[in-house]
């Protein structure tokens, strides 16, 4: 008989017996038991609340992305000797697997992205409140001023719960933005103002404007560069 | 009669046996007395005018209808790509370099036709002084180990038969034929085979896991992208030598049971794509793509996807998103590719390198290939060796040579009498490694140690010219142009690398920024989505390892010790050595420099703008940078 955990408060003794359905794994010294099938992040966060795993870009109603590495963790599939770095979100869980979820590694890794999202938007609260959870003080960076994570949950919602598409993430590296077909930042007639965009959004950065739709958050770094694409584009 | 309409009806073989009998009918057709001159048609030769050359070589021998004397074949890439065009003559393969069409017919009336080499057309070694005649005494060639380039300079690409007859496709007739699957993956499994695309995973085990991964419908994809700056080595083997990569894909096919093959090539490369699609028409032609290949029953067909040319298109997981049509942004590898790849569908990706072991180790066998090479990393790898070294070009060697080797015997040393101050290796999330590590054995675990990595074979050498901090900021800079932005670590971490690299090498470093960026390359180490940010800050940390000197002198001292970074630097004259020439004045585009004739000139700091020009202007060594 082992005591398993299966969730914050609660434990039951039982046989560790093979058993497709459940899957029998360690998360901080404690021995859990969750149901198959799920990633580390959804057993523990949403399953059990065994743990307390920060996430921005993770939500249940949309497939898991991996973009904000918030949710790292440390995991051993060799019963505890090598351990690597993994993005619990898209993890799954695995008979035997050993986790940890707050290392002094995880949370220094958790720190420095911290800093870096602070550093690109200093007036976002659900940032402060995680710098302040982490110990980040001022971004030891020069200071954006986006309201955008690029989290992509809002494109993820459009297209999987609603449907339309009405948005997507154009552009790469630190161009990478949030706008509508034809890297338009007025939304047409593919959105249908459902607000779900602005509702899921964990920084608040898109509104819904006066006509119905959303404002897009538009990257405000002066793109020179964008600019000259476009206007060879137009001739 | 009719055996031959039908021949020439239908050119697919249809057995082995049917195979081995045009091999032979190809070598005994060929007439041996024919002299062979073969031309670099190679895009680096191409760049230096191959094209006009090879032209002149066909008007000059249709001029003097010399076809029955001479065989005449444009081929891939030979490597000495500096040297191009390069041109071989004859047998014993004298060496002609920087080729031009003038030269055409003296090469024919006197070389082919009379045997007597031209010496201006000769390559000199820097070291000896000494005009070699031969390329393999080329010192360039003499350490060389071309079991993969070798063919390129003596097939013509868009000639299967040149491939036939050059044993071309027996390793896929002995694996089809002789072998199960399970005995093929072995034999790669032990022959220490390793992926040439970077990551250097050992082949047969991720051959194994395709074959035991459940599906009937299994895809066996080529990595032709080779996005990092200066890497033209995957190019070369197709543009040269594409059905070494066909055969070996087909081979692998029918190791896991796949049918359907992708290579995905990038665009920037037109001429690997056309050599690539006519070897594939030729291939199914005669039989060896298609349905039942060789009368074995097993059906296998090859499609070609060119891709868009984004460096991460080449991580695997981006790769099969751009196949699938979709962005090509890198997905999290917790289900591998053997599993889950293309379409969902168990898949087997290997770089173009990797898939032209593949023939040879069947061929030869495995205890042949596992004694070429180190303890862990078996075989020969293509580099491409450039920067400050007197011979640059596509190098092939085996396994655990060490540094040294490379850069001074077959590279020939840093030009101009500079010293040597540090190779960079693993294209642009590589490391660059210190003169004390020369003698390291090059292999995939040993460039690992040293901070770097063996990637995709880039090695550029640096010497005392280079400012090692501007190095790390070039790398840090197309890193962060090629992010594709999805992950926190990479996206807003390299921005941030460049930011402090940019500031330090205009002399506003801080003296925390060396910390900073220590636990910047922590955070993309261990928290970036895809090898691409978890290998980035490489450029960075070796430098700071092994050249901190050189960060400190940027950011207490201002100064840059190399003289690159522009902000850092100051030209002044001096006034014993300067002749009042004018020289300076007239080199200078914003008139700072002003003197009396055959008078002592001054630079007036406010206006220069530290081009250099006067400094490059100066037969006198008058002018003073630092
Ligand atoms: C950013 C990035 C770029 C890559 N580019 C290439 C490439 O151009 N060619 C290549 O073969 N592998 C490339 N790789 C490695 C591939 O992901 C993959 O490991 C490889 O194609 C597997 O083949 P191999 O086992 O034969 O090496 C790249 C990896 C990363 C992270
Ligand atoms: S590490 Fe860089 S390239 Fe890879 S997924 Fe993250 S942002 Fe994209
Ligand atoms: S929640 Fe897992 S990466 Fe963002």
């Amino acid at each position: 008989m082992t005591k398993y955990w299966i969730s914050s408060e609660t434990s039951i003794e039982i046989d560790s017996a093979e058993d497709n359905n459940v899957v029998h794994f360690s998360v901080d010294d404690k021995d859990v038991i969750v149901s198959n099938g799920q990633t580390i992040y959804e057993a523990l966060q949403r399953q059990s609340g065994i743990g307390n795993i920060p996430a921005l870009c993770y939500h249940p109603s949309v497939r898991p992305y991996g973009a904000c590495r918030l949710c790292t963790v440390e995991v051993s599939e060799d019963g505890g000797k090598n351990f690597r770095f993994v993005a619990s979100c898209l993890y799954p869980v695995k008979e035997g697997l050993v986790v940890k979820t707050n290392t002094e590694r995880v949370r220094n890794l958790r720190k420095g992205i911290i800093e870096l999202l602070l550093a690109r938007c200093p007036n976002t609260k659900v940032l402060q409140e995680l710098a302040d959870e982490y110990g980040v003080e001022k971004p030891r960076f020069a200071l954006g001023d986006h309201d955008c994570i690029l989290c992509g949950l809002c494109v993820r919602a459009c297209q999987e719960i609603i449907g339309k598409s009405a948005i997507s993430l154009v552009n790469r590296g630190i161009y990478k933005e949030v706008a509508a077909p034809f890297y338009a930042y007025e939304l047409g007639e593919e959105c249908i103002g459902c607000g779900d965009c602005a509702f899921i959004c964990p920084t608040g950065a898109i509104k819904m404007g006066e006509n119905g739709k959303p404002e897009l958050p538009r990257v405000k770094i002066p793109y020179a560069e964008i600019g000259a694409m476009a206007s060879a584009a137009e001739g | 009669m009719v055996e031959q309409v039908r021949k020439l009806l239908d050119k697919r073989l249809k057995t082995p046996e049917e195979l081995e009998k045009l091999r032979q009918s190809i070598i005994s057709d060929k007439d041996t007395s024919r002299i062979l001159i073969s031309v670099c048609g190679g895009t680096g030769c191409r760049a230096s005018g191959a094209e006009a050359v090879v032209d002149a070589f066909a008007e000059e021998i249709e001029r003097l209808e010399l076809q029955a004397k001479i065989e005449f074949k444009e081929t891939g890439c030979h490597g000495f790509c500096e040297r191009g065009p390069v041109v071989l003559i004859g047998p014993k393969k004298i060496f002609y370099q920087h080729v031009q069409p003038e030269d055409v017919p003296e090469i024919v009336a006197e070389t082919v036709l009379q045997g007597k080499p031209i010496q201006r057309l000769l390559y000199t070694d820097p070291a000896t002084n000494e005009e070699i005649t031969y390329e393999t005494d080329v010192p360039f060639y003499k350490r060389q180990t071309r079991l993969i380039l070798g063919a390129n300079g003596e097939i013509d690409p868009t000639d299967i038969e040149q491939y036939i007859a050059a044993g071309g496709y027996s390793a896929l007739s002995k694996a089809l034929f002789h072998m199960t699957p399970e005995k093929i993956i072995s034999e790669v499994t032990d022959s220490g085979l390793r992926g040439r695309g970077g990551g250097g995973f050992p082949t047969g085990r991720k051959w194994q896991s395709c074959l035991k991964a459940k599906g009937d419908i299994k895809y066996v994809l080529c990595n032709a992208d080779e996005g990092d700056p200066g890497a033209y080595q995957d190019r070369s083997i197709l543009e040269g030598n594409p059905h070494s990569v066909i055969e070996g894909m087909i081979i692998g096919a029918y190791a896991i049971g796949s049918n359907n093959g992708y290579i995905y090539v990038r665009n920037e490369y037109p001429l690997a794509v056309e050599r690539t699609i006519i070897a594939l028409e030729q291939a199914m032609d005669y039989g060896f793509l298609g349905e039942n290949i060789l009368g074995s029953g097993f059906n296998f067909t090859i499609t070609i996807n060119k891709g868009g040319g984004a460096f991460v298109c080449g991580e695997s997981s981006a790769l099969i998103a751009s196949l699938e049509g979709k962005i090509g942004e890198p997905k999290a590898k917790y289900t591998h590719m053997s599993e889950k790849g293309l379409w969902d569908k168990p898949s087997l990706l290997n770089n173009v390198k990797t898939w032209a072991n593949v023939p040879l180790i069947v061929n030869k066998g495995t205890d042949w290939y596992s004694k070429i090479g180190t303890k862990g990393s078996k075989g020969t790898m293509i580099f491409s060796l450039v920067g400050k070294i007197n011979n640059s070009g596509l190098v092939e060697v085996p396994m655990g040579i060490t540094l040294r080797e490379m850069i001074y015997d077959i590279g020939g040393g840093i030009p101009g009498g500079k010293k040597f101050k540090a190779v960079q290796t693993g294209g642009p999330s590589g490391g660059c490694i210190p003169e004390e590590y020369l003698d390291t054995p090059v292999d995939f675990d040993e460039l690992t140690k040293l901070g770097s990595m063996m990637g995709s074979g880039g090695m550029i050498v640096m010497d005392e010219d280079n400012c090692m901090v501007d190095v790390a900021r070039y790398f840090i800079e197309f890193l962060k142009g090629e992010s594709c932005g999805k992950c926190v670590p990479c996206r807003e971490g390299l921005a941030k690398m460049s930011e402090i690299l940019n500031r330090i090498s205009h002399g506003q470093g801080k003296p925390e920024d060396i910390e900073v960026m220590t636990d910047l390359g922590e955070i993309l180490n261990n928290g970036a989505l895809c090898a691409l940010g978890r290998s980035a800050a490489n450029p960075v940390l070796s430098t700071i390892k092994y050249f901190k000197d050189e960060y400190l002198a940027h950011i207490n001292d201002k100064k840059c010790p190399a003289g690159v970074c522009r902000e850092l630097i100051e030209y002044s004259i001096d006034p014993d050595k300067c002749t009042g020439c004018g020289a300076c004045v007239r080199a200078c585009s914003t008139n700072a420099i002003s003197g009396e004739k055959k008078e002592p000139h001054v630079i007036n700091q406010g206006m220069c703008i530290k081009c250099g020009a006067c400094y490059d202007t100066c037969k006198f060594d008058a002018v003073i940078k630092g």
